[in-house]
């Protein structure tokens, strides 16, 4: 039982993710009808929002020390940054420490703004383009998108991690019930998955109980009667393109500590989104969220030693295999509308 | 005896009875038009008659033979063409292309693996499309993008295509919808011009009575997913249930 | 001439000069002059080229005719490598069975995957052959490591059995891929005054496959086959009304390019007996989709161009570093070239990913017949500037892309 708990603790997490970008994808898909393929480098902007939020932070002035000496006898250099000098040594290093949770506030102008320069300069171009085409150019985009980043920052990943406070278990087990350190969840990890909850509410509640949701929603399910109506739904698209962006920069910021940022890991995520995205069913967001988490927690509970040595190799195929079956047995995937994509 | 019979045919969408017992028979050589109002289950009983969709009871045989559970392209080879609403055509091919591709289907069958045998060293099958398309008055745009086509050509094009199969029954799917009077009137007259050159059946299913009584020479009238009446254009201008069906909308 | 049409013909005649001459053409540049890294001209890539272009060609069928988009083309190749390598560590050293395994074993495995993906078509189609390859390396990876020798790969031993050669040659080395005898790493150097021109074996076995994989890809383009696949690309509802069935149509596309990619699996262990997962990676896969639509998607000689141009980029363009450039720009004044310099260089040498995917784009966008339009472009306007002479010279340079049916 409390392997069985601590297995979809574990999948949370990555579900978590999974969720966050195909729902970003989804938002995309189902409002603008377009296929994606840079969507992995949102994620990755966003982690790298992170990153260069915590070295804007850490940009420090080096003054010499003369009465203290390094090692060869020089007097020692010392760096300070300048937040350390503005709000005192103890908050200024409480701020860098929580670099990572304050760039969720920097990275959303960023992103929105990527979002807004994205669908206005090349996206809005192919609207009645063929899907493949669709797939190539945004396919092209991410590779520019991730060649830039790993231009400025390296092909290796860069360590940021969470703050101090935040590091560290939590025991569940003590809690459960169970034998105390038998369920142990790093709290970042329950901290990313109460946020993915959080955003993944505030979309729903925002496309539920505004006008302007009302309005996209009503866009997603037959936007030519929206266009007839007199309705601008285009400069809708365009904000809610950008917000797909920003859901997808968030869950980026937030993963770095779990995951180092690299250039590629946009690449890594998209794949297994797009699966995500297909076995939820094109175009529902529900089905999005929902295969996001399930499978997660299926790939960590096919990563149990107990199922792996009946049936070696299966952690690794689990989430391919079932995109497959869902697919030929349920074209428009689990929650998927009739007539959305269905060929 | 006709060559296509339709028998004790019900359809059912869910709580929606689409068709309704429907029964007809279109004879060889004849030109049988089925109208009826908007939902009258017209293009339900048409998507019966290819193999779209497959009826909860009842019989629809062509020439003797049941046309139910085959797959729309070996209804086909049966000797059934379709033209549709809007000309579907390939648009990404040239013009003689479009008209070689039945002949290739009429001559092999639904699939053959000819990949090393050149398109352009198949004389015979180039000339017969060829002939076809004299025939439409379209051979002088033979090398032309059939997308680039006019929307009257391709119509055109469209009926060259299944007609160069030699079906022995021709399916229109409402080939003057949302068409001009001058180009509903060519379209009549290149259907007629098509009847009087050859022996072939056709199913008009329309919504222009004009179209209708300048070609039928038989109709079915169907509403709300049962025939009506079944007659001769005449005798079915004047009859009352007709006129009831079609109240405010005749023509 | 072979059948062709004469415009085909003389492209056919220009590929084959091409490869036959290429390790001249390749090395305009006399050894240890400045340029000389420019060269491509050695065994080594010149293989790659030509293996590459096979790959792309194959690929080329399936999208170019059908207009089905496969991510997951590289696990063909991969699965051919595999396979031929199996053959050397269990028959022997001929590279003939290998690189026939190679695409028969490719071949099986693509009618399995392209059952199964082609019941489902645009972006699904995409995603199942996307999960299949991941599968496929994923798989590889871990728990097929008995076959495929997992992450260090699959590599021949002196413990291999060879039932028809011998485990491991009088030197004490292990035998290396041949052609009865022939060594495929076998080079003949010629010195012509300050070049050099390398000669390999391998390298021809190669341009042999290449020559009659592309004459190959002619012929289905002009067949009745070929005009088949692109009715499936451009109707497929009325091709069921027509009496034709797409689905056999569809597969036999997506199994000859399965073998392509099995054939360009064959060579590429025939060149060098060593086989990785990585190959089969999804990446791998996103290459050849970057090379036949950068070259041209739908017209003969383009995915050639795209696999070319791409391996050329990454194994030329790549080695240029800021000292180089400094050295071009060095006639600027000082301050200028560290200008010049500061903007092109993130464009080549390590960034030429970032050109690549620009590029990319901008075929997408603006060249949906790419390389091979855009030269088109380019000569019609050399044509209407300077008169019907240069026209007309232009469309002999590019036969294919006037002639094809399928632009």
């Amino acid at each position: 039982m409390d392997a069985f708990i601590l297995q979809i603790l574990n999948g949370l997490d990555k579900g978590s993710a999974y969720a966050l970008i195909a729902l970003g994808l989804t938002l995309i898909f189902g409002t603008l009808g377009v296929v994606n393929f840079a969507h992995g480098a949102l994620f990755m902007l966003g982690a790298f929002c992170a990153v260069v939020l915590s070295r804007i932070l850490s940009i420090a002035h080096v003054t010499v020390d003369p009465t203290r000496t390094d090692f060869l006898g020089n007097p020692l250099k010392v760096s300070t940054p300048y937040v350390h000098e503005w709000f005192g040594p103890e908050a200024g290093q409480t701020l860098i420490e929580w670099s990572v949770p304050l760039a969720i506030l920097f990275s959303i102008p960023i992103m929105v703004a990527v979002g807004f320069a994205m669908e206005r300069g090349l996206i809005k171009y192919f609207y009645k383009r063929p899907h493949a085409d669709q797939i190539l150019v945004t396919f092209g985009l991410a590779i520019v998108l991730q060649e830039v980043i790993k231009y400025f920052f390296g092909a290796n990943p860069i360590p940021t991690p969470a703050p101090d406070a935040l590091v560290g278990s939590f025991d569940f087990g003590a809690l459960l019930g169970f034998d105390p350190g038998t369920i142990i969840y790093p709290y970042w990890r329950l901290i990313y998955f109460m946020f993915a909850a959080a955003v993944i509410a505030a979309v729903f509640a925002f496309l539920q109980f505004t006008t302007f949701g009302m309005v996209v929603r009503a866009g997603m399910a037959d936007r030519e009667t929206v266009g007839l109506l007199g309705i601008n739904i285009d400069r809708r698209f365009t904000i809610m393109f950008a917000i797909a962006a920003c859901v997808a920069g968030m869950a980026g910021v937030m993963y770095t500590p779990i995951n180092s940022p690299n250039y590629h890991m946009g690449m890594d995520f998209l794949v297994l989104s797009f699966v995500v995205v297909v076995v939820g069913g094109m175009g529902s967001l529900p089905g999005a969220v929902f295969a996001g988490f399930l499978l997660g927690v299926l790939e960590s509970f096919a990563s149990m030693p107990a199922i792996t040595t009946v049936i070696p190799g299966i952690n690794q195929v689990i989430i391919y295999l079932v995109a497959i079956v869902i697919l030929l047995t349920r074209p428009r995937g689990l929650m998927g509308r009739k007539g959305v994509m269905e060929e | 005896m006709g060559i296509l019979e339709v028998k004790g045919v019900n359809k059912r969408f869910g709580g929606l009875q689409a068709l309704g017992d429907v029964n007809l028979s279109v004879k060889e050589n004849t030109v049988h038009a089925i109208i009826g109002p908007n939902g009258a289950g017209k293009s339900t009983l048409l998507n019966c008659l290819v193999g779209k969709l497959i009826p909860d009871t009842g019989s629809v045989t062509f020439d003797g033979q049941s046309v139910l559970g085959r797959k729309p392209h070996e209804i086909n080879q049966m000797g059934i063409s379709r033209v549709f609403q809007t000309p579907e055509i390939f648009a990404d091919l040239t013009v003689l292309e479009n008209v070689l591709i039945p002949c290739f289907a009429r001559r092999d069958g639904a699939f053959r693996m000819h990949a090393i045998e050149q398109v352009r060293h198949e004389a015979e099958l180039v000339e017969q499309a060829e002939t076809m398309l004299a025939d439409v008055n379209m051979l002088g745009k033979r090398d032309f993008h059939a997308g680039s086509l006019s929307r009257g050509d391709k119509r055109r094009l469209e009926m060259a295509m299944c007609l160069v199969q030699q079906p022995r029954l021709l399916l229109l799917d409402e080939p003057t919808a949302g068409m001009a009077r001058a180009d509903t009137n060519n379209t009549i007259d290149l259907l007629k011009e098509i009847k009087a050159k050859r022996d072939i059946t056709m199913a008009i299913i329309e919504h222009d009575m004009h179209v209708v009584f300048s070609l039928a020479d038989r109709i079915t009238v169907l509403a709300q997913g049962t025939p009506l009446v079944e007659d001769t254009p005449e005798k079915i201008k004047g009859h009352p249930k007709v006129r009831e069906a079609y109240l405010g909308e005749h023509q | 001439m072979f059948g062709l049409s004469k415009a085909d013909t003389r492209l056919f005649l220009i590929v084959i000069g091409l490869t036959l001459f290429a390790p001249f053409i390749l090395n305009p540049f006399p050894e240890g002059s400045e340029l000389a890294q420019f060269n491509a001209g050695y065994p080594d890539l010149m293989q790659r080229f030509l293996i590459f272009g096979i790959f792309a060609i194959g690929f080329n069928i399936l999208f170019g005719l059908t207009g089905y988009l496969s991510f997951g083309h590289a696990a063909f190749l991969g699965v051919g490598s595999y396979a031929g390598v199996w053959m050397f560590k269990l028959l022997g050293m001929n590279v003939l069975p290998a690189i026939l395994l190679s695409m028969l074993v490719a071949g099986l495995f693509s009618v399995l995957v392209g059952y199964i993906s082609l019941r489902r078509s645009g972006i699904y189609f995409s995603i199942l052959t996307l999960a299949f390859a991941q599968m496929s390396f994923s798989l590889a990876y871990s728990v097929l490591t008995p076959i495929t020798g997992g992450e260090t790969g699959l590599q021949l031993s002196a413990n291999d059995p060879r039932i028809f050669g011998q485990s491991i040659t009088d030197a004490g080395t292990i035998p290396v891929p041949s052609l009865f005898g022939l060594e495929m790493r076998d080079s003949f150097q010629l010195d012509v005054g300050a070049w050099l021109f390398t000669f390999n074996a391998g390298y021809y076995l190669c341009a042999v496959f290449m020559v009659l994989a592309f004459y190959l890809s002619i012929r289905i383009f002009r067949s009745p086959f070929g005009m088949m696949l692109r009715a499936v690309k451009s109707n497929q509802q009325r091709m069921t009304y027509t009496g034709l069935n797409p689905k056999p149509y569809t597969l036999a596309a997506f199994v000859i390019s399965g073998m392509y990619a099995g054939l360009a699996g064959g060579l590429m262990v025939a060149m060098d007996p060593l086989a990785g997962a990585e190959r089969m990676f999804w990446t791998a896969s996103g290459e050849v989709v970057l090379m036949a639509i950068l070259g041209g998607v739908g017209t003969l000689i383009g995915p050639v161009l795209g696999a070319g141009f791409i391996k050329y980029m990454e194994n030329i363009v790549s080695k240029i570093n800021d000292n180089i450039l400094h050295q071009w720009f060095s006639f600027l004044p000082d301050g200028l070239e560290d200008v010049v310099v500061a903007i092109i260089y993130p464009f080549i040498g390590k960034g030429w990913h970032l050109t690549l995917g620009i590029m990319f784009m901008l075929v997408v966008i603006f060249l949906p017949g790419g390389l091979v339009e855009g030269g088109q472009r380019i000569g019609g306007w050399i044509g209407r500037r300077f008169g019907k002479g240069g026209s007309s010279a232009e469309a002999a340079a590019k036969p294919d892309a006037k002639s094809s049916p399928a632009e």
